[in-house]
């Protein structure tokens, strides 16, 4: 190794600065946990809008978030000039109206998050540092779930700041408004878990986009199926259930039955006992999840 | 204070044992952890890091027991594993600076110390270059530059050299003995060549079979017995004789002369002799022939302790 002699040709030269001085310990400051997994938090979600990425990855997060915001912007500009009473679409309704750009953004956006550390087997280098299989889990799903309640909450709040601009009624709007951002919130935390899921069991990279978008597309189609045929047959406790089938349905189904909304693309769960169903699974498939996920992980120390 | 203190430490995966009573006293400095594959090595950096539970036994690093105190093991331990590890997509420079973030530093300092560390590894402007287009001997610097980036005070270094060229491996040690010393970093680094360990090596750990075969250090292991091994086309009869004359101990086996290296002159002795007999010169190649010696008598050992 000759390159003790050499001067330091990767740094810019100051005048007078000395070029070799050798190996320097560090002597600062050195964070825990928390900072490691917070730092993997913002990553995370920068990473999703293809932040701190090359020009190409960023084209596909702010195209689908362009896609999300046009309805809602064009709704906006038409219940001001024409003076409509209402705004053109519900506020709870919203998400799933467009629906199949969420899927997309989850779709290309999760393999990004999970398959690249598996791999190329970079998660073992996390691993043999501070941060744990949990806390790492636990940070790329908070940075999923909040880049997907941008992507739909954006749009949301859009239409409500229109509403505004139109000077409709707030105690119309507000409570609404409130409810469907819980909705998103919900929705969210859901499709990031799911989400993130399919896209770590299938570590190559074109192989998980299909993956997720196919089991998110599968499951509507299923539930839009069931529904449809428990309609015909005219079995209206059947019917109610339908919504348990696909994620949107089953969140839309929480919404709409413990927060009071009313119905939009899905089914409402029948009474308080399909309420409490409905909210039961999504927190049982939230933890199986997550559970999955950390167990995963276990297996991916290689 | 020992670096690495295990005792009676046994690991096993169902019915396989991959470490079986091992008991350590490793000091400070660069030890090396010899063994064939699948001896245990691998195994025993992970539990030395903390990430696998022992079955039996316990271990310390750095006077921390890695059952209880694992993260602030790894506070102070840089991993470098055997198997590739950089996504092909982003910079040796953004990789190093993310993993120094993830080992706790604060955004200026990851940035300084990973310019820092990519220099002394050795990458200098390819730095800036996705890592897809690296060369083995690049990416192994890399992954060695991530294993430092956060100042450690102990590296653990898993088959370093692992698909070098001679060139590539010479290099590799050559980093390992400067982080040893001029760096001051203690270094475990796990070979199944032992040849290549015993020139960076202040201490020798022989593994087999999730035993310990043997612990001790290169100086008592190779003593003053360094031998060079010369073979020559040609009658090597009369090179013999002449080096006897000469003073100096050879052995010779067939065409293989095993010649013993007092000083430096020896070289000298023995290039003179086989340019004036007019021998092509087919190896010249340095060995200390007791370490070689500590491991075949190893594997003899093994062999009767397994049946």
């Amino acid at each position: 190794m000759s390159e003790h002699a050499v001067p330091d040709r990767g740094a810019p030269a100051r005048a007078g600065a000395i070029h070799d001085i050798g190996y320097r310990h560090y002597d600062g400051p050195r964070h825990g946990a928390r900072y490691i997994q917070r730092s993997l938090f913002v990553e995370t979600l920068r990473g999703t809008y293809g932040l701190g990425r090359s020009a190409r990855s960023k084209v596909m997060p702010f195209l689908l978030l362009g896609l999300m915001v046009l309805p809602a912007v064009v709704m906006g500009i038409i219940t001001s000039y024409v003076g409509l009473t209402a705004v053109p679409v519900r506020y709870t309704d919203y998400v799933m109206l467009v629906q199949l750009v969420v899927t997309i953004f989850v779709g290309s956006q999760s393999p990004a998050v999970m398959s690249r550390d598996l791999r190329f087997r970079v998660a073992s280098l996390y691993f043999c540092r501070p941060l744990s299989r949990r806390q790492y889990v636990q940070a790329k799903l908070a940075g999923m779930t909040v880049a997907l309640f941008i992507l739909m909450g954006l749009p949301v709040t859009l239409l409500f700041c229109s509403a505004l601009l139109a000077e409709l009624p707030l105690d119309e709007q507000v409570p609404d408004y409130l409810r469907a951002m819980a909705g998103v919130a919900i929705h969210a935390v859901v499709l990031a878990a799911v989400g993130l899921l399919v896209a770590a069991l299938t570590p190559r990279r074109g192989l998980g986009v299909a993956a997720v978008v196919a089991v998110l597309l599968v499951l509507s189609g299923m539930e839009l199926t069931v529904r449809g045929l428990a309609s015909a047959f005219g079995n209206d406790t059947f019917l109610g259930y339908t919504g348990l089938i696909s994620p949107y349905t089953l969140v839309d189904g929480v919404v709409t039955g413990a927060l009071g909304a009313d119905s939009s693309g899905g089914q409402a769960p029948p009474g308080a006992l399909g309420t409490v169903l409905f909210t039961l699974v999504t927190v049982v498939l939230l933890a199986a999840c997550y559970s999955a996920l950390v167990a995963r992980y276990r297996k991916a120390l290689g | 204070m020992s670096l690495i203190r295990t005792v009676g430490l046994t690991k096993r995966y169902g019915s396989v044992t991959a470490l079986e009573g091992l008991t350590l006293d490793v000091q400070p400095g660069v030890t090396g952890l010899v063994g064939a594959n699948g001896a245990g090595k691998s195994t025993l950096l992970k539990i030395l890091l903390g990430l696998l539970p022992t079955t039996e036994g316990s271990a310390s690093v750095l006077g921390l027991d890695v059952a209880t105190d694992g993260p602030a093991v790894r506070e102070r331990v840089g991993y470098m594993p055997e198997h590739d590890c950089l996504p092909p997509d982003v910079s040796a420079t953004e990789f190093v600076v993310h993993m120094a973030r993830m080992s706790g530093l604060p955004t200026t300092a990851a940035r300084e110390r990973a310019a820092d560390t990519l220099r002394h590894v050795g990458l200098y402007e390819e730095r800036y270059r996705p890592m897809g287009g690296y060369s083995t001997g690049m990416r192994q610097r890399v992954k060695l530059a991530q294993a430092l980036v956060h100042d450690p005070a102990l590296v653990l270094l898993d088959e370093p050299t692992n698909g070098l060229d001679p060139a590539g491996r010479e290099d590799m040690l050559e980093l390992i003995r400067r982080v040893g010393g001029e760096f001051g970093i203690s270094v475990i680094v796990t070979s199944h060549l032992l040849g290549e360990l015993e020139r960076v090596c202040e201490s020798i750990v022989v593994i087999d079979g999730g035993r310990l075969l043997r612990h001790s250090t290169t100086a008592s292991a190779t003593g003053a017995t360094a031998v060079v091994t010369v073979e020559v086309n040609g009658d090597p009869g009369p090179l013999v004789r002449r080096l006897h004359t000469a003073g100096a101990g050879v052995r010779s086996a067939g065409n293989v002369l095993e010649i013993d290296v007092v000083d430096e002159t020896v070289y000298d002795l023995v290039r003179d002799a086989v340019a004036e007999l007019d021998l092509g010169l087919v190896r010249l190649e340095r060995q200390r022939h007791r370490l070689t010696e500590m491991f075949t008598d190893g594997d003899r050992r093994s062999g009767g302790a397994h049946v």
